[in-house]
């Protein structure tokens, strides 16, 4: 038995980063599997293209950089950031889509910054960011849930689609995502902002098909399959619970006053926990070590941070969905939130107790 | 014809050309007027504009400024300078706006701005108001040169990856027989924004700076070992 020294913040867990790493996406499976179960086999073209990416990429900017390739390499860090990106861009994007994000988030948004632990940004989100401002359109195409398709997509349609923009049958993306009556169905969270945004009610537009239960034609279960996933990881302690309790908590505050105050022009707090990204993000996504808050207390801030931002964005801004955005926010305010909420030292007093 | 002796004796005037375009240039290393650089080199013809009227402009206020250097109490010599800079900027303003209305439209606001570029300034306090005119006013058109390369070289890159094209547009700048200049490289479904918007201005210029700093980097690792082998020849030297 080796006395093990470790640097603050002297984790208590033995894991190496491989191990961590390994649990973060076996905890990711079952949410990919609902997620390619209701949004098609694209995903995991997308998941492959994208873990090919970072690994090629990861490769060689160690290799350019005189790093030991292969011990860095098998620590699976950039696994882990290609599997977040692939699951948060739609499932039929082109492939140059996914190939850029991946590219850009292990080159420059980690690599360039000094590699793992470097990091200001999430690399993951910071590439999703990129891909959205730089290409809204392809990046906003997300396909209605399996039930509500009009035409089926097996494997080979999902290569077609995803090479091509074309399925298999000749249907281009946006054909794909027209319902019966040949209206292009968007995401719940798209479709609500957009009718709020024409003066109907919150109740009106949930009598949408692509609403169903609760939060969404598939959302919600995509939303549950990552909630499960994050409390494996909780119960691995592979991250801890201050950072998605605050994220969900503050979330659910924020939207559970807006809807009393005015349930016909807010999505009620269910809606959002459980449509879009908030689970993933919650476990997956906001509580990456490296770019994450590290003290207890400014991990409660950090989260509560995230999650106003999500809601003030997605109530209020441009865009349907907000994590990416919020965590890169909450990320820049990391420095300040760790400086002011430094843990009391042993042996010394508080500051306010002077 | 000293180009093969080089490294005998350098002019005044080669030394000026190798620190306005390289060693000191205004764009990647002093890093001065940084806020017009970053934002209108979203294509080469509005790069190249702006290029051109910030060397006017420091060639003609470092003229200037040398030429009134010896009158100008050196109390007051700042405002003095500023005064300078701000009536040769109103000038070429002046003269955009009759001749190249819509490249004077295009760059907007950034053409009066050039009273506040640092580059200016900058150039006049350290070099224009200590030396003789000649210097002076190749120093400005170095200076100039380097910047508007710099101004150029971002504006192509991010033209080149936002848009598909090359010197779209050149025919505001530089009248209508320009208009067979433009290269269209390739036509995409989908743009990179990014590279046009003002986040792609900085990640090139970052890359410029890295790719600056690396040859900098080989041109002093190649001069190194020579120096390590004389001293090694010495220490046997003098051992045997």
């Amino acid at each position: 038995m080796s006395f093990k020294i470790a640097s603050s913040p002297h984790q208590h867990n033995q894991k190496s980063t491989a191990q961590l790493m390994k649990l973060v996406a076996l905890a990711a499976v079952p949410g990919i599997a609902v997620q390619a179960y209701f949004f098609g086999y694209g995903v995991l073209i997308q998941l492959l293209l994208a873990i090919a990416t970072a690994l090629l990429c990861e490769a060689s900017v160690l290799a350019l950089r005189g790093k030991k390739v292969k011990a860095k390499l098998l620590d699976h860090s950039a696994v882990v950031t290609a599997v977040l990106l692939a699951v948060a861009i739609p499932s039929y994007a082109p492939w140059w889509l996914v190939v850029i994000g991946t590219a850009f988030a292990i080159i420059v948004v980690k690599q360039l910054y000094g590699g793992l632990g470097n990091n200001l940004f999430n690399p993951a989100m910071a590439a999703y960011v990129l891909l959205l401002v730089s290409f809204p359109l392809p990046m906003t195409s997300w396909l209605p849930a399996a039930p509500l398709q009009q035409q089926s997509l097996g494997p080979a349609d999902a290569v077609c689609t995803i090479f091509t923009q074309f399925s298999c049958s000749g249907y281009s993306i946006s054909q794909l995502r027209q319902n019966v009556d040949g209206v292009s169905m968007a995401t719940p969270l798209d479709t609500l902002k957009t009718d709020l945004a024409q003066g109907y009610t919150t109740t009106e537009s949930m009598d949408k098909p692509v609403f169903g239960w609760l939060s969404g034609e598939g959302w919600f279960w995509v939303n549950l399959a990552y909630l499960l996933g994050g409390l494996f990881l909780l119960q691995q302690k592979v991250i801890q619970w201050r950072i998605p309790v605050a994220v969900l908590g503050s979330l659910f505050s924020f939207s559970f006053i807006a809807w009393l105050l005015s349930p016909d022009t807010n999505a009620s707090p269910l809606f959002q926990l459980f449509s879009g990204a908030t689970m993933l993000a919650a476990f997956f996504i906001a509580t990456d070590p490296v770019s994450a808050s590290t003290t207890e207390k400014g991990r409660l801030v950090f989260g509560a941070l995230i999650g106003g931002l999500v809601f003030v964005i997605r109530s209020y801004g441009g865009y349907p969905d907000a994590f990416a955005f919020a965590v890169m926010l909450a990320n820049m305010a990391v420095p300040l939130i760790d400086y002011y909420t430094q843990p009391r030292t042993y042996g010394h007093k508080n500051k306010g107790a002077r | 014809m000293e180009t093969t002796a080089v490294e005998q004796k350098v002019s005044p005037y080669q030394e000026l050309v190798r620190q306005g375009l390289w060693k000191n240039n205004p764009g990647l290393v002093q890093l001065l007027g940084l806020c017009p650089l970053l934002a209108v080199t979203n294509s080469l013809t509005s790069a190249l504009g702006l290029g051109l009227a910030t060397m006017l402009v420091l060639l003609s206020t470092n003229t200037v400024v040398s030429l009134v250097r010896n009158y100008v109490p050196n109390e007051i010599r700042i405002p003095v300078f500023v005064m300078v800079i701000a009536s040769v900027v109103t000038v070429i303003e002046l003269l955009m706006h009759a001749f190249m209305y819509n490249l004077y439209q295009a760059l907007g606001i950034f053409i009066p701005l050039m009273v506040t570029n640092c580059i200016v300034i900058g150039r006049a306090e350290a070099y224009a108001s200590k030396n003789a005119v000649l210097p002076a006013a190749f120093d400005g058109l170095m200076m100039g040169t380097g910047f508007a390369l710099v101004l150029c070289t971002l504006g192509a890159v991010r033209e080149v990856l936002g848009a598909g094209t090359l010197f779209a547009g050149a025919d505001l700048l530089l009248g209508d027989w320009a208009k067979v200049l433009t290269v269209h490289l390739y036509q995409a479904d989908h743009q990179f924004l990014l590279a046009i918007l003002p986040p792609g201005a900085f990640l090139v210029m970052g890359f410029l700076i890295a790719g600056k700093n690396a040859v900098d980097a080989r041109i002093a690792a190649k001069a190194k070992p020579a120096e390590q082998k004389i001293s090694r020849a010495r220490v046997t030297h003098v051992s045997s």
